[in-house]
C-alpha cells in the first residue's frame, strides 16, 4: 500500500534551517520503518541519511522519532501504527542534529564514560570464575539489555532542563556495576551518584521506561540506587 | 590529516577489541570502526561461546577439539583447533574476570547449555558446553570489552571507514580512512595493522548479518595482495525467520526446540539419529531444503517450523528472551503458543584472509608472513572452522586468536621502527572518490547489489552445481563491468551514505567472484559446500585449502595449501 513519509531534512552545507520533505512509498504492513527509509533512499533519494546496521533491534543505531514517539526504526513495522499510513520521521530530540536524522551522541557517550562503566575490584582474581549467585546475576539482568541507543536519555524531561544531569542510560550503567557482587567500588560509585546531576536528578517521570525499546524498567533500577544511598546513609 | 600509532586496528567487534586489550598501555593503539564501536555485529551474537568448563556435566577440551575437527569436515587445521579448544576455558575465565555477566548455575558457576555438534566422548551424546548470557551473549561481551578499552584509554576513531591499506616495499604500514562526519581522508601511519572487519553476509539475499557486514577488510586485503582462503565455504544457518533472515539462535534447539515439517514430523530424527536437532548447521540446512523439495515445506512454501511450544513459558522467556521478542515483533508469532517459521539464512564466512596461528597474514602456501599485516575474527581464516563452523566457536575464535594477534603485534611493534610512508598515500583513494562524485551515469547501486544478491542466493548458496555456478560467475563478472560505470547522486561531504554504499558494493562483488570461483573448482561436497554433481567428499583430491590471490585485471590466481592433520585422520562424518 501507498505510505506517505514526511522526513526531517537538514544538510549543514546547504540548509540554514531544517526542512521537511515528503515521500510516497509502496510498503507492506510487515515492512519495518527502516525498510521504508531504505526504499526511499535506494529508489528515490540517495541523499537521505540516517544510521542503521543490524536491522533487528540489537545494535542501537537507529533510534529516532516516528510520529512524535521515540522508537527504533528497525523494530517498528508499518502495521504497528494507526495513522493511516502517514509517518513523520524526525531525529532524536535533545541532541544536536548533524545531518537529516543523524544526531551528535558524543555528550551521551561522555556521560557513559564518566560513570566508570567497568568492573572495579580490589580482590585477588580466582583461578577459575568468581562465584556469583543466580539471584545477583538476575538482579542486574535488566540493565544488560541496554543497547546504548540513547532513547531514554533523549526522552527524559530532566535532561532537557539540566544539561549536566547524567541521564537514565548512564545511571542505568552505574546500577549494573553498583549491584554486581563482583564489583567492590560501591562506595565511590554511590558517592558519584549522590547529587542532583546524579541519581537525585531523577524525578521518576517514567518517560525513559516508557520509550525503552528493550523494555528495561529503567526508573525502577534508578530507584534501587536511591534506596541504597539512603540505606548506606543510615548506617 | 595524518596520524601516527604503533598499531592500527580496523574493526571494533570482539576480535579487534580483544586484540586492543592485549596491546596494553605500552603500545600506542588506535581502533577504527565504520560504525560506533558498540554497534559492531558481534553484539548480535545470541546463543553462546564454547568452552569445556565442565560446569554442568563432565567435559574435556579433547572432546571439544574432536567435535570442531569433525564439524569442519576435516578441513580445519588441527594444530589451530587444538589451540582453540585448549585455550577456551582460560578465555572464558578471563571474560568473567573482566566482568561479563554470564548466566549462573545453582552453585554460582558459569551456566552452560547444549549446542549443535558439541558432544561428549567423541560423538556419543550432546554435551552442555556453551557459556551464555540469555540470548545476548555477544552483546554483553562486546559491551564489557569496549568498556575495558575505555578504562585502558585506548583511542577510538568511531565512524572512520578504512578505504585501503598502505603497502610500501612489501610492508603494511598504515591505513587510509574516510571520516563519515566530514568526508575527510585520514592517513594512519603505523608499524602494523590488524584487519578485524567481520563478515560479508550482504553478498547473499537472505542473511542474519548486519548492513555493515560487507566484507571490506577481506576485499581490501585481497586487493593489497593478501590471499583469501577457503572462501567457498559459506555457512547458512538453518533457522532464520522466514523471509527476513533474522536469526533464531541454535540455543533454541539447545534448550530442546524441535524442527518439524508440514506433517508435523520431527524430520531430523531420520537424518541424524544420535543428535537429531542438534546436528551441525551445514547438515540441518541441507535437510530443511530436502524436506522442502520433497513437498514437506509448510503450506507448500519454502520454510519449516521450529517448535518451542513444549518448553514452557518460563524457559522461553528467561533463557531465550531475545529471540522470543524477535519472533513476536517480526514474524508476529508467539513461540510459547505457536511454532516459528524458519528457513536457512546466510550467516558466517568460514573463509577469509589467510593467517597463521599468531594472526600474521600469510602470503603463500609456505606460510610466509606478509610483514606488518595481521587479521583476526570472521574476516580471517586460521583455519579453525574448515568447511563448517560449529555454533559457539566463532566468539571463541575472536577471543583466542584476537588475543594472540594482539600479543604478536605488540612484540613486533616493539622490535622495529616505523617504515616510511610512500609519497601521498591517500591520492589513489581521493582520485577514486572524485571520479565517483563526478560520474552521472544512470547505473544504479541498489540494482547491481540486488542482482548480485539474487544470483548468489539462487546458485551459490546451500546446493550448488556446475551450470549454476558458471551462470553465477558470468553474471557477477558482468555486474563488475557495470559497476565500473556507477556514479553518486549525493555530492555532499557529511555522512555521504551513497558514496559508502558504492565503495562497499565493490567489495561485495570482489568476494562474490572469489566465492563462486572457489566453489566451481572444488569438485566435491564438504561441509557447507555441497555440489549436487559431486555429492561425495573426496579427500584424495580435495583435502586442501583453496587460496585465491588478486592479480589485477587478469583472472585471480588460485592455488592450494595442505591441511594440518595432527591427531584425527579424516573419517566419514555421521551424527
Ligand atoms: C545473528 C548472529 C548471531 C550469532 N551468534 C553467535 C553465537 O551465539 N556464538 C558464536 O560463537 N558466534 C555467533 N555468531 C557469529 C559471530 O558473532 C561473528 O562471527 C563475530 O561476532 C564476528 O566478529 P568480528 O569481531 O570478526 O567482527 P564484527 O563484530 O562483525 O565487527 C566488525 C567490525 O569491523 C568494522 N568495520 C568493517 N569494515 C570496516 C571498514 N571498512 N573500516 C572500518 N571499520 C570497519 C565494523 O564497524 C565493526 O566494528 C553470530 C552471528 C550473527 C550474525
Ligand atoms: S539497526 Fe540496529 S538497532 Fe536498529
Amino acid at each position: 500500500m501507498r505510505c506517505t513519509f514526511i522526513i526531517h531534512r537538514y544538510d549543514p552545507a546547504a540548509d540554514t534551517e531544517p526542512r521537511y520533505q515528503e515521500y510516497s512509498v509502496d510498503a507492506e504492513p510487515t515492512d519495518k520503518i527502516l525498510d521504508c527509509l531504505n526504499k526511499i533512499r535506494w529508489e528515490q533519494d540517495p541523499t537521505l541519511t540516517y544510521r542503521y546496521s543490524c536491522a533487528h533491534g540489537i545494535c542501537g543505531s537507529d533510534a529516532l522519532m516516528i510520529n512524535g514517539r521515540i522508537e527504533l526504526a528497525c523494530q517498528k513495522l508499518v502495521r504497528d501504527f494507526k495513522t493511516g499510513y502517514n509517518f513523520v520521521i524526525e531525529p532524536l530530540p535533545l541532541f544536536n542534529v548533524i545531518k537529516d536524522l543523524i544526531v551528535d551522541l558524543n555528550p551521551f557517550f561522555n556521560k557513559h564514560r564518566y560513570v566508570r562503566p567497568y568492573l572495579i575490584t580490589d580482590e585477588d582474581m580466582p583461578t577459575t570464575e568468581w562465584l556469583q549467585t543466580r539471584e545477583n546475576q538476575e538482579f542486574v539482568e535488566p540493565a544488560l539489555r541496554c543497547i546504548l541507543c540513547a532513547s531514554c536519555t533523549s526522552a527524559c524531561p530532566i535532561n532537557r532542563a539540566n544539561g549536566n544531569y547524567l541521564g537514565p542510560a548512564a545511571l542505568l550503567r552505574s546500577f549494573r556495576y553498583i549491584f554486581d557482587s563482583r564489583d567492590t567500588a560501591t562506595g565511590s560509585r554511590l558517592a558519584q551518584m549522590d547529587s542532583e546531576d546524579g541519581v537525585w536528578g531523577c524525578r521518576s517521570m517514567w518517560w525513559c521506561t516508557d520509550v525503552c525499546p528493550k523494555e528495561i524498567p529503567v526508573t525502577k533500577c534508578l530507584a534501587q540506587i536511591k534506596r541504597l544511598i539512603k540505606q548506606e546513609a543510615k548506617k | 590529516m595524518n596520524h601516527q600509532h604503533d598499531i592500527v586496528i580496523v574493526g571494533s567487534g570482539l576480535a579487534g577489541l580483544r586484540a586492543a586489550i592485549e596491546l596494553g598501555v605500552d603500545t600506542k593503539t588506535a581502533v577504527l570502526s565504520k560504525v560506533f564501536a558498540t554497534r559492531s555485529h558481534s553484539g548480535a551474537a545470541q546463543g553462546g561461546i564454547g568452552a569445556a568448563l565442565g560446569n554442568e556435566e563432565e567435559d574435556k577440551w579433547e572432546w571439544h577439539m574432536f567435535d570442531t575437527i569433525k564439524g569442519s569436515d576435516y578441513l580445519g587445521d588441527q594444530d589451530a583447533i587444538e589451540i582453540l579448544a585448549r585455550d577456551a576455558p582460560r578465555a572464558i575465565y578471563e571474560l568473567e574476570h573482566m566482568g561479563v555477566p554470564f548466566n549462573r548455575t545453582k552453585e554460582g558457576k558459569i551456566a552452560q547449555r547444549a549446542f549443535g555438534g558439541h558432544t561428549r566422548e567423541f560423538g556419543q551424546a550432546p554435551v552442555k558446553r556453551a557459556c551464555y548470557a540469555a540470548t545476548r551473549t555477544g552483546r554483553v561481551i562486546l559491551d564489557t570489552l569496549w568498556e575495558k578499552c575505555l578504562q585502558r584509554g585506548i583511542e577510538f576513531y568511531d565512524e572512520f571507514q578504512m578505504l585501503s591499506l598502505i603497502i610500501e616495499k612489501g610492508h603494511c604500514c598504515g591505513v587510509v580512512a574516510y571520516e563519515l562526519a566530514t568526508g575527510e581522508l585520514h592517513v594512519f601511519h603505523s608499524k602494523a595493522v590488524l584487519v578485524a572487519t567481520g563478515g560479508a553476509g550482504k553478498i547473499f539475499k537472505t542473511t542474519s548479518n548486519a548492513f555493515a557486514s560487507t566484507g571490506d577488510g577481506m576485499a581490501i586485503a585481497y586487493r593489497a595482495g593478501a590471499p583469501l582462503e577457503d572462501m567457498e565455504f559459506v555457512q547458512f544457518h538453518p533457522t532464520g525467520i522466514y523471509k527476513l533472515g533474522i536469526l533464531i539462535s541454535e540455543a533454541a534447539r539447545g534448550e530442546g526446540g524441535i524442527l518439524r515439517n508440514a506433517q508435523g514430523d520431527r524430520f531430523m530424527e531420520r537424518y541424524a539419529p544420535v543428535i537429531k536437532d542438534l546436528a551441525p548447521r551445514d547438515m540441518i540446512s541441507r535437510c530443511i531444503l530436502q524436506e522442502i523439495r520433497a513437498g514437506q515445506g509448510i503450506d507448500g512454501k519454502d520454510y519449516v517450523h521450529l517448535d518451542l511450544t513444549h518448553l514452557g513459558k518460563e524457559v522461553i522467556e528467561s533463557k531465550l528472551a531475545e529471540i522470543t521478542s524477535f519472533a513476536r515483533t517480526y514474524a508476529g508469532v508467539d513461540p510459547i503458543k505457536e511454532p516459528i517459521p524458519v528457513q536457512p539464512t546466510c550467516h558466517y564466512m568460514m573463509g577469509g584472509i589467510a593467517t597463521d596461528n599468531e594472526g600474521r597474514v600469510i602470503a603463500d602456501e609456505q606460510r610466509t608472513p606478509f610483514p606488518g599485516l595481521y587479521a583476526a575474527g570472521e574476516c580471517a581464516c586460521v583455519s579453525v572452522h574448515g568447511a563448517n563452523r560449529l555454533g559457539c566457536n566463532a566468539l571463541l575464535d575472536l577471543l583466542v586468536f584476537g588475543r594472540r594477534a594482539g600479543r604478536e603485534m605488540r612484540k613486533y611493534s616493539h622490535s622495529i621502527g616505523f617504515q616510511s610512508l610512500p609519497p601521498n598515500p591517500a591520492k589513489a583513494d581521493q582520485d577514486r572518490i572524485d571520479a565517483l562524485m563526478q560520474n552521472h551515469s544512470g547505473v544504479s547501486i541498489p540494482e547491481i547489489r540486488s542482482q548480485m544478491q539474487e544470483v548468489m542466493m539462487d546458485n551459490v548458496s546451500v546446493f550448488r552445481e556446475a551450470n549454476g555456478l558458471e551462470a553465477a560467475l558470468k553474471e557477477v563478472m558482468q555486474l563488475k563491468q557495470r559497476y565500473q560505470q556507477i556514479g553518486i547522486t549525493d555530492k555532499g561531504r557529511c555522512f555521504n551514505r551513497d558514496l559508502l554504499d558504492a565503495i562497499e558494493l565493490g567489495h561485495l562483488l570482489d568476494l562474490a567472484e572469489v566465492i563462486t570461483r572457489g566453489a566451481l573448482l572444488r569438485q566435491e561436497s564438504r561441509g557447507a559446500h555441497t555440489r549436487e554433481d559431486y555429492p561425495e567428499r573426496d579427500d584424495e583430491r580435495w583435502l586442501s585449502h583453496t587460496m585465491c590471490r588478486f592479480t589485477g585485471d587478469k583472472e585471480p590466481d588460485i592455488f592450494y595449501k595442505p591441511v594440518v592433520i595432527t591427531e584425527h585422520q579424516p573419517q566419514e562424518r555421521k551424527y
